[in-house]
């Protein structure tokens, strides 16, 4: 790995943000909507219930800067490369000395970057509007992050290689792939409240443990230690099963000779 | 016309049977040649003959379905990354990003390649193609002039010692073409690049090669410098050449081969 490689496609992506400050506001404004919305059910849900539970409830707020941590990190794999193909860039890159992992790692730090940002504004809004602290997670915060990131950048390297796969027709998928597991990764309700046969599903996903851990340490200031565990292992077999079928589906796009009309159409 | 760069000289790109089919259809067929150091081989042929094919497998962005393909002697799959740190590509299909300034798209390409002084480089290759007011604009918004420049420029950011050029005077006028073609002639000359060149038009090929090939639906049909291959064949020019090439697929007159050879 060159990490002047690296660093100079995460420069290619940063004078992308400058150039282009529409993306930054969309990078900050979707999250605000979603907050301010959920925020304001928050406060109607007080509004009528006990104290206790009252206080409880602020976990929506909690979720949806989890969940952002998750969806940002997909984006910044998949919107990265959908960058590329869009500016017709890809046929450069590929040309270049530049390694699959050194490219991966630049989306991989330009997700962790739209994170940044993102959580950073979520976060201040949040306890300014809503009085959520999201430090209330203490030193969790940390591998609730760091778990969610993975994961997010293990969906993104898969949304890219269905991309690949499908060309440009299946481009949506980079916005879509996120929610399709929404359902099942309990961000917003317990595991126990989902249908019973739709239980054993959220466990194969990484961001399962990390949303009830969230719940927990709300309610009581820890967590189970095996909801961690169990993240962690998930999330290095996703990543590693998402970096082999992107590399896969890259052989196989340069074996069928459509990197090339990917990369020009 | 240029002379023959003499066959002596090291060998920096080879192909070896190059077999490429797309669905059962043979967009290049046993195709093989030589390209040696300072040397400015052209490939030539009518839209469809396979001269892309031939690029983007030598590339490494297409597989071949067979053959062997060498770089500076080495295996060009296993070693792709180390050959790409010495080759570079420009074309007219591809573009650096549209909505970043000329001088950011060189900065960045100028640091994958890892170039000491970027900077300085940049400015040198900008002054040199006579594009150095060109470095705030932005790229999606240069004429198609302007832009082939600035895709050469990138392309000589690494001083190259193999590059390859597909077809980089289409959608140029003839003055632009022109002035493209002497530049490309002259960095070659002074840096002993060994040029790989894709064309379809006569006056690059005349101009800039010092050997061509000609293919015809994947196959070689005949190759040579540019006046061998008018000798060989009862054309009085390149372009004649081109024309029957592209409407019978052979050229090579049996019995006037015979005399020149
Ligand atoms: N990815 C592909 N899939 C199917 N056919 C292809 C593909 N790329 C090239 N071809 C076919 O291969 C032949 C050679 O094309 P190409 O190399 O682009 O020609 P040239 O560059 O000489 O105009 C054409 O018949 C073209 O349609
Ligand atoms: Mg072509």
């Amino acid at each position: 790995m060159n990490l002047h490689v690296i660093s100079a496609l995460v420069l290619r992506y940063l004078f992308l943000y400058t150039r282009t400050p529409m993306r930054l506001v969309e990078l900050v404004f979707w999250p605000l909507v979603d907050l301010v919305v959920w925020g304001n059910v928050t406060v109607f849900i007080q509004k009528n219930s006990d104290a206790e539970f009252g206080g409880f409830i602020l976990f929506f707020l909690g979720a949806m800067i989890l969940w952002d941590v998750l969806f940002r990190a997909q984006q910044g794999v998949a919107i990265s490369f959908l960058e590329d193909v869009w500016t017709r860039n890809l046929l450069n890159v590929f040309v270049a000395p530049v390694r699959t992992v050194e490219y991966l790692s630049a989306t991989f730090f330009v997700g962790f970057l739209r994170i940044l940002v993102t959580v950073v504004v979520m976060s201040l809004v949040s306890w300014l509007g809503y009085s959520f602290n999201i430090f209330q997670l203490q030193w969790w915060l940390l591998p609730f992050f760091l778990n969610l990131m993975v994961f997010g950048w293990a969906l993104g390297m898969i949304s890219t290689a269905l991309i690949l796969r499908w060309g440009q027709a299946a481009e949506s998928l980079a916005w879509a792939v996120p929610f399709f597991i929404q359902p099942v990764v309990a961000v917003f309700y317990r595991v126990e409240d989902m249908p019973a046969w739709s239980q054993p599903f959220a466990w194969l996903f990484p961001a399962t443990p990390i949303f009830e851990g969230m719940r927990e340490v709300m309610k009581s200031g820890t967590m189970n230690w095996n909801h961690l565990w169990l993240a962690a292992g998930l999330n290095v077999i996703y990543l590693a099963l998402a970096g082999w079928l992107f590399v896969w589906v890259l052989n196989m796009t340069r074996k069928r000779g459509l990197l090339t009309k990917f990369a020009t159409q | 016309m240029p002379a023959a760069i003499p066959d002596n000289r090291e060998v920096i790109l080879e192909a070896r049977e190059l077999t490429r089919e797309f669905d059962g259809v043979k967009a290049l067929d046993r195709f093989s040649f030589r390209l040696h150091r300072g040397e400015v081989l052209g490939l030539l042929g009518a839209n469809g003959a396979g001269k892309t094919t031939a690029m983007n497998c030598l590339l490494g962005l297409t597989l071949p379905t067979s053959g062997e393909l060498t770089a500076f002697g080495l295996p060009l799959q296993a070693n792709r990354i180390q050959i790409l740190r010495r080759a570079n590509f420009s074309s007219a299909y591809t573009a650096l990003p549209g909505n970043l300034l000329v001088w950011q798209n060189l900065l960045v390409f100028a640091r994958i390649y890892g170039v000491p002084n970027p900077k300085k480089k940049i400015a040198e290759l900008m002054e040199m193609l006579e594009i150095s007011h060109l470095d705030k604009r932005v790229t999606g918004q240069l004429s198609a002039g302007e832009s082939t420049r600035v895709n050469l420029v990138k392309a000589f950011l690494n001083d190259p010692e193999l590059l390859m050029l597909d077809e980089p005077t289409a959608s140029l006028d003839p003055d632009i073409a022109d002035k493209v073609r002497k530049v490309v002639r002259k960095v070659q000359r002074e840096r002993d690049i060994g040029i790989l060149y894709t064309s379809h038009n006569m006056r690059d090929i005349e101009e800039v090669c010092d050997r061509v090939i000609f293919l015809h639906k994947g196959k070689i049909v005949c190759e040579g410098t540019p006046a061998d291959i008018v000798a060989q064949s009862s054309s009085s020019n390149l372009e004649d050449v081109f024309i029957k090439i592209a409407r019978d697929g052979e050229v090579v007159d049996e019995s006037k081969k015979e005399e020149t050879v």
